[in-house]
Parts: C-alpha cells; structure tokens; sequence
C-alpha cells in the first residue's frame, strides 16, 4: 500500500511528482494518489481466483426484488414455493431494492408501472440484472395492441427473456440457470466490478417522462448527463 | 359518507387537520405483498386520517381490447383478470353470450363447468392465504398455502391441460371431458386439505400474534357493507348473506347441497375464518359434483348445435374408438372462429373467490362484440380501503389490505 | 329466472307514474330508460323499494346516434327476494357534452366506479365528490379511450427511449 506523499502539515518540501521523503505526522497517515491504487486494485482482481469467486458469489446470490407486474406473479408465487424451490439456487425474493441484485419483470407493463419499474431498476446497485418473464414482457404479448402498456426493454436493460403465458416455473427456475450460466461464463459481475463498464449490455435511458402523470418534479429522462 | 373536501369523518371521530403533523404515506406499487397498488395515505402521527387508493397500474384495457376481437378470442383475454380463479372469471362472460345465442348447456358440461370452478375457489382462497401470510411476516403460511395450492392447480392441469389459464368454459359448454381417474383424485385431494385445514387454523386463525393483529381490526358492519357495495366473502363475514350461486343459481349449483357461511363480527379475522369455511364447502362441492359425472354417462359435454358441426375423427375420438394421445381431447370446433352472435344486451353474475364477477355483454349481430363491461369482486371492495381503513394506526394497514384479499389484476382489467 | 311479467309491473310500480321512463325486458335483461333530469329521482325511489347497491356503473358509446348511454346495475343484498333481479337504470345523454347527475347520494357504491366512466368516456357527473381519473394517466384519460373514434393501433411502439452507450464516471457504485 505504498504511494506518494503529497504535502503534509506544511513540513515537506517537493510538490508535485513524488520524489519527496515520506512525511510522518503525528498519526502516521499517509496520503496517496487514488488512481494508482484504482489502478493496481484493478490488476489484482483482474487476474487469479477473484473474478471466478465474484462471479460465483453473484451468481448464487441473485435475490430477485418482489415486483409484482401482473399475472405471471402467480408463477413466480409457485416458483419460490415449496414444489419448485428456486431459493436452492441461492435466489430469495426480498422487498427492498437497495438490497436486491435482480428484477423480474413478471408480465404486462402498463405506462403507470412503468415508472415505479425504472425507478426500482434505479434503486438497486451494480452489478444487477433483470429478467423478462412472459410474452407480456417479450412484445406486449396477448395486449399488443393496448395503448396502456410499454415494452419493458425499452425502459431498462434486460438479460433474459422467458417466453409462456404464463411461463411454468420451471421455465422460470432455467432462466435462473441461464442468468447464472451467463454471468459464470462471461464474467459479467467481475468485468463490472474491474472496468466499472457493462460493454455487455447498453443502458437504456428513457426519452418520455415516465413519472409525469405523479404530478410530481421527477424527471427520468432528464437525469443522466 | 365522504364530504365533499374528501376527509372521512368516522361517527365520534374528530378529524382536525394539524398541518403540523400530517404527513402523506405513498405505499407505492412495489411493497412486499401482492402488489401493483398505490395507497395514498395521510397519517397524523401514526393513525390514519385519510386513504386514497390509487389504481390502474395493471390496466390492461380489456374491455377496449375486447371490441376488437371475435367473440371466442375474447375467453383468454379476459381470463388474465384473475388468472388464478380463471374458470370463474370467463363463466359470466360465456354464460351472457349463451343467453343471446339461445343455448343452453348440456347437464353434464354444467356440472363438470361447477367442478372446475370449485377447484379454482380453493386454489384462490389458498393463494390469498399465502399473499396474507406475506403481509403479515408469517412466512410459513405463505409455503404451506402455496404448497398445498399446487395440488388444486395440478387437478386443474389434468382435467383442462393448462395449470391455471384454462380456457375451459365455451360457448354451448366446455372444452373437453375429464379424464378416467379424476374422480379419485379429487377425492383423495378433498381428504387431504380437509385434514390441512384444521392444520391451518391452527398455525394461523388460532396464533395468538396473528390473532391480536387481525381481531378487532378493519370491522365493517352489515349495513355498511351493503351501502358502499362490497361482494364475496368480505360481506358475507360482515353478516350479510349474500352469494351469487344462491342469488341466481347458475350451471350446478342448486342441484349440489352446500352451505354459505356467515360471520357477524366484520373484522378481518372473520374474514379470514370465512375463507376456511368457504374452501371446506368448496371440497364438498366438489366431491358431490364428481359423484355425478361418475354416475351418468358421457353423452356430450357440449351442445349439439356446436358439436353437430365438428368433423366425424371428432367424434370417434370422443367415444374412444380411434386411439389418440388422450381420450376425449378433441380440438377446437371450426365454428367457434366465426360465430356471429344475434343482436341485443344480456347480463351475467358468478362468484368468484374474491367477488360476485358481473359482465354486461352487448352485441350489434356481428363477429365481435359492441361492449363488455366486466366489474370484478375486487373492483367494488376497492372502496373499502376509503371508508374502513382510516381511525386506524399505519401498521394495521396491511392487516386489512390481506383480509379483503386484494387482487389487482382483477380490479384492473 | 325471474318471472317476467310481474318484475316490469313492479318496477313499473316503484318508478311511479308519469315518469317517462321506459322499461323494456329482453333475454332475462330488464332496462330502465329516464332522462338524465329524473335520473336522481328514479334512483332514489329504487333504493327505497330495496335495491340498496350499484352493481356496476358503465357507459355504452353510440357514435351513429351521437349518444352515449350511462346505464347503472342495481340489485340488492338484503333483501331476498329482489336479489334475485338486477335491474339496469339508463339514461341517454348527448354524445358532444356529456353531463349526468351523480349518484354518489343514493348508492355510496358507484363512487369509484363513476370516475372509472368519467375517463373512459368523459361523461362529467354533477355532484360527484372527487371526479378525478381513477385507473388511467390523465394524459390517456383526455383522450377518452373508450369511445368508438378512439382507434386502437396495431403493434405501434408507444414509449420512446433510446439506447445509449453507457459510460460512467462513477465506480464501485
């Protein structure tokens, strides 16, 4: 954890480039360039066992958020139940976003959910990923010409497509797999933790203003520089 | 009554605005139960002083949907109302077109129609045991009651194909015949949720934690009930006996013996006790029901001004003479795709699990229809949140929302 | 099934004489048609004969005849006998400015379920407490989705986004 010294308490000579002597004060603390240490964090989890392990970990802790959309709730209900356990794969359904690393996106996406779905989809951390379970999620499904629905991949990035109306929860416990095979084998969740980047999958920035009809100032499309 | 500044003035209440401390809840549409519902609601302090539902956040526009499409294509459209009670979300809606095509359903469709709906009540009633469960933080209820769902909604599976979309009433009848072994295992599903139930009593009505939450909580009297129009077994727990199959007894129901509990507190544990009741009367329907089409023949599960126009390979698989993948599994009859219905308005009502589902079905003599209006159980005991819930601490608002067994989609369309 | 003759004399006696309405019976589907100026009236003289509930409050668009028809499905849940019937009470307004006299007096049931047809059809209930969009945006809800002239679109994208590469400055978030 070495690094250069910049000026301390006003004792030090040299500014600038780092040729200075280490400067002690009082606490021993030093102070380092923090794009150095980026740098070399970078290359230590860029190589070895770590990026398998994150990969790993992610990949068997993909706790979905309880969003409910629509009808294919019922399946995931049965999914997480006792017949079809997904919850052997690591995955447990949990309420808040913030702690949550999957969405799934069960069903039709009417315009007012889809709101409260970006800004769920906001609320969770990286890396996160998001599943669209049934054809209501694919093209709009059986409602595709209804003028209240949106396509959920046009308000955020998603991973995996499940088609069924509804899906049986079996085909939602081999999306779980498929995620899992996808993160493991191409490093999804350790590319993001070493480039800080998702080149995978591009992001998705609404241009309509979801939120408006709350009447209040929340604009989405106005957020990301 | 609601005045016209929109507070809520329960009799010996004071409501006072203190902008002080009034603050506004949004328990927006992702929360940990059931969800897609938006409940707006000013607290002051901690007891809620006004309640404003705000929908619509599965409005899939059904009825708009439904102008435009043929009259049969409309079945699993407006099945995703409630698709887990889906056998008695689309009966109204075949039962008001049969009265204007003038058919009338063969005995044994009638009753093997009350069969499906009976299976599809309790897999209701056990799901929005386990949504109750998730509000509550009683998880335990939530793997039992989905557990044990599993077995009505695979006895669903064998008799229609499909776990829980359908499709099984059509116009004149329903879609297929049920298969050889059903009867014994309806029976042996009876025996066991029979068995469950007292179980289930046990860890959940008679629980001391759940029964101080749920006692006293959310009471609704008969009178009230009635006035802001709720329907299913939330106004049957508040002492008002009133179903649909005893209003207006439709397919089966008044040659089958069953009874329609009735509670009189109105709180939400009575309504949680009403829905027990209410699945136990289920499994004896269902039993009787199978009793019959075991006794009598099978002489056609659907009416023969539909049936005279299937194909002859039809008919022989029907009667089993020509070796097919399964027995009496005949595919979609042609004339179904182009069934012009005559002119006029008829009007149907079936009680689901949560509600009496109603449908307003008008039709100008061509292939789709001109208007279906469809008001679902849950529609009408929206109401409730706006006049039951405020004089009541925030925590309690989960404890009422499961009680009344919400379920969007259906009051949504 | 209801025995035809005597439900359309009983309603017939409820509504009173001199009404100008018109009943009408069809396939088991008893109507009741007043104008939109005894419409209170009439509602009120069903509650006090037993119908204590609004089953449903709905709206049928009829552009040829440039009229929307408001129809309310009464029935009741104490009183045996007429929960047999469910009686629908009518009334025609004009299609261009559609106002009918709210029933939030009479049956506390169509609350909900007037606002439902107020966004749908944009017929305005007089006297309603809190006439507001219910399940729809108000930006859907001007366009008044459940007429005739509102035309559903086959497979059109209805939300507008665009894909961007995504760059962050920010790390470890």
């Amino acid at each position: 954890m070495t690094g250069e010294t910049g000026t301390g308490n006003g004792k030090s000579n040299a500014g600038g480039n780092g040729k200075a002597a280490r400067l002690f004060s009082r606490s021993n603390m030093y102070v380092v360039d923090m794009d150095e240490m980026v740098r070399r964090a970078k290359g230590i989890l860029a190589k070895g066992p770590i990026p398998a392990m994150v990969d790993w970990a992610n990949a068997f802790s993909l706790w979905p958020v309880h969003l409910m959309t629509s009808c294919c709730g019922c399946e995931i209900g049965a999914a997480w139940g006792p017949r079809f356990d997904n919850e052997r794969y690591g995955s447990l359904p949990w309420i808040s976003p913030r702690q949550t690393n999957l969405i799934i996106i069960e069903g039709t996406v009417t315009r007012k959910m889809a709101c409260s779905l970006r800004i769920a989809w906001e609320q969770m951390p990286y890396p996160k990923f998001a599943i669209a379970m049934g054809v209501c999620a694919l093209d709009g499904g059986l409602f595709y010409n209804s003028y209240n629905i949106v396509r959920p991949w046009q308000v955020i990035p998603v991973d995996v497509f499940i088609p069924g109306c509804p899906p049986r929860p079996e085909a939602v416990a081999r999306s779980i797999v498929e995620l899992q095979r996808k993160i493991r084998e191409e490093g999804v969740a350790s590319r993001w933790l070493v480039e800080g980047e998702r080149e995978d999958l591009r992001n998705i920035i609404p241009k309509e203003d979801l939120c408006g009809w709350r009447g209040e100032e929340i604009d989405l499309s106005s957020k990301f520089g | 009554m609601a005045e016209a500044s929109g507070t809520v003035a329960l009799p010996g209440m004071d409501v006072r605005r203190l902008e002080r401390n009034l603050y506004e809840v949004y328990i927006g549409p992702a929360h940990p139960g059931s969800g897609h519902m938006r409940i707006v609601v000013r607290v002051e302090g901690d007891v809620m002083v006004e309640v404003d539902p705000d929908i619509g956040f599965v409005h899939r526009t059904m009825e708009k949907l439904s102008e435009g499409r043929d009259w049969m294509k409309n079945i699993p459209l407006l099945e995703r109302m409630a698709i887990l009670d889906a056998c008695n979300v689309t009966l109204p809606y075949v039962e008001a077109v049969e009265k204007l095509l003038d058919v009338d359903p063969p005995e044994r469709a009638k009753y093997l129609r009350t069969l499906l709906c009976e299976i599809n009540r309790v897999a209701s009633h056990l799901y929005g045991f386990g949504i109750f469960g998730v509000f509550l933080g009683h998880s335990t209820l939530y793997m039992w009651a989905f557990g044990d769902r599993e077995i009505f909604v695979e006895l669903a599976d064998r008799l229609t194909g499909a776990r829980l979309t359908h499709s099984y009433p059509m116009f004149g009848g329903v879609r297929r015949d049920m298969p050889d072994d059903f009867g014994q295992n309806v029976r042996r599903a009876a025996a066991y949720m029979r068995r469950r139930l007292d179980e289930y009593a046990d860890i959940f009505l008679r629980n001391p934690n759940i029964r101080s939450r749920l006692a006293g909580v959310g009471v609704i009297s008969g009178a009230r009930a009635v006035e802001m129009g709720l329907s299913g077994p939330n106004v049957r727990a508040s002492g008002v006996r009133y179903d649909a199959r005893l209003a207006e007894p439709y397919e089966a129901y008044d040659r089958v013996d069953f009874e329609v509990p009735v509670y009189e507190e109105g709180d939400s544990l009575a309504r949680a006790w009403q829905r027990v009741d209410e699945i136990r009367q289920s499994l004896s329907i269902m039993e009787q029901a199978v009793d019959w089409l075991e006794r009598h023949p099978r002489e056609g599960f659907i009416h023969e001004k539909f049936w005279k126009t299937a194909p002859p390979i039809y008919k022989q698989v029907y009667a089993g003479a020509v070796p097919y993948a399964g027995k009496y599994r005949v595919k979609m009859i042609p004339l179904y795709a182009s069934l012009r219905v005559p002119a006029g308005r008829s009007f149907a009502r079936v009680e689901s699990g949560r509600g009496e589902i109603i449908y307003y079905v008008e039709s100008d003599g061509k292939d789709t229809p001109y208007r279906v209006r469809v008001v679902s159980g849950s529609f009408r005991n929206v109401i409730a949140f706006k006049y039951a819930m405020p004089g009541h601490r925030l925590a309690d608002l989960p404890a009422i929302y499961g009680s009344f067994d919400y379920f969007p989609p259906e009051w949504d369309r | 099934m209801t025995s035809a003759v005597s439900l359309v004399d009983r309603v017939k006696g409820i509504l009173g004489p001199g009404e100008g309405a018109r009943v009408e019976q069809q396939k088991g589907y008893l109507e009741v048609t007043v104008d939109a100026g005894s419409l209170r009236d009439a509602a009120a003289r069903l509650k006090a004969a037993g119908f204590d509930h609004v089953k449903s409050v709905t709206a049928v668009d009829y552009p040829a005849k440039n009229q929307i028809k408001v129809i309310y499905h009464a029935s009741s849940m104490l009183d045996e006998e007429l929960s047999k019937y469910v009686v629908g009470l009518a009334t025609l307004v004009d299609r261009d400015d559609p106002v009918v006299p709210s029933l939030v007096g009479v049956w506390l049931s169509a609350e909900f379920q007037e606002r439902e047809v107020y966004e749908h059809f944009g017929v305005r209930f007089d006297g309603h407490p809190d006439l507001r969009p219910l399940l729809l945006t108000p930006g859907l809800a001007a366009q008044r989705p459940l007429r005739k002239d509102f035309k559903v679109v086959e497979e059109d994208d209805y939300l507008k986004s665009t894909f961007e590469e995504y760059t962050s400055t920010r790390r470890w978030v």
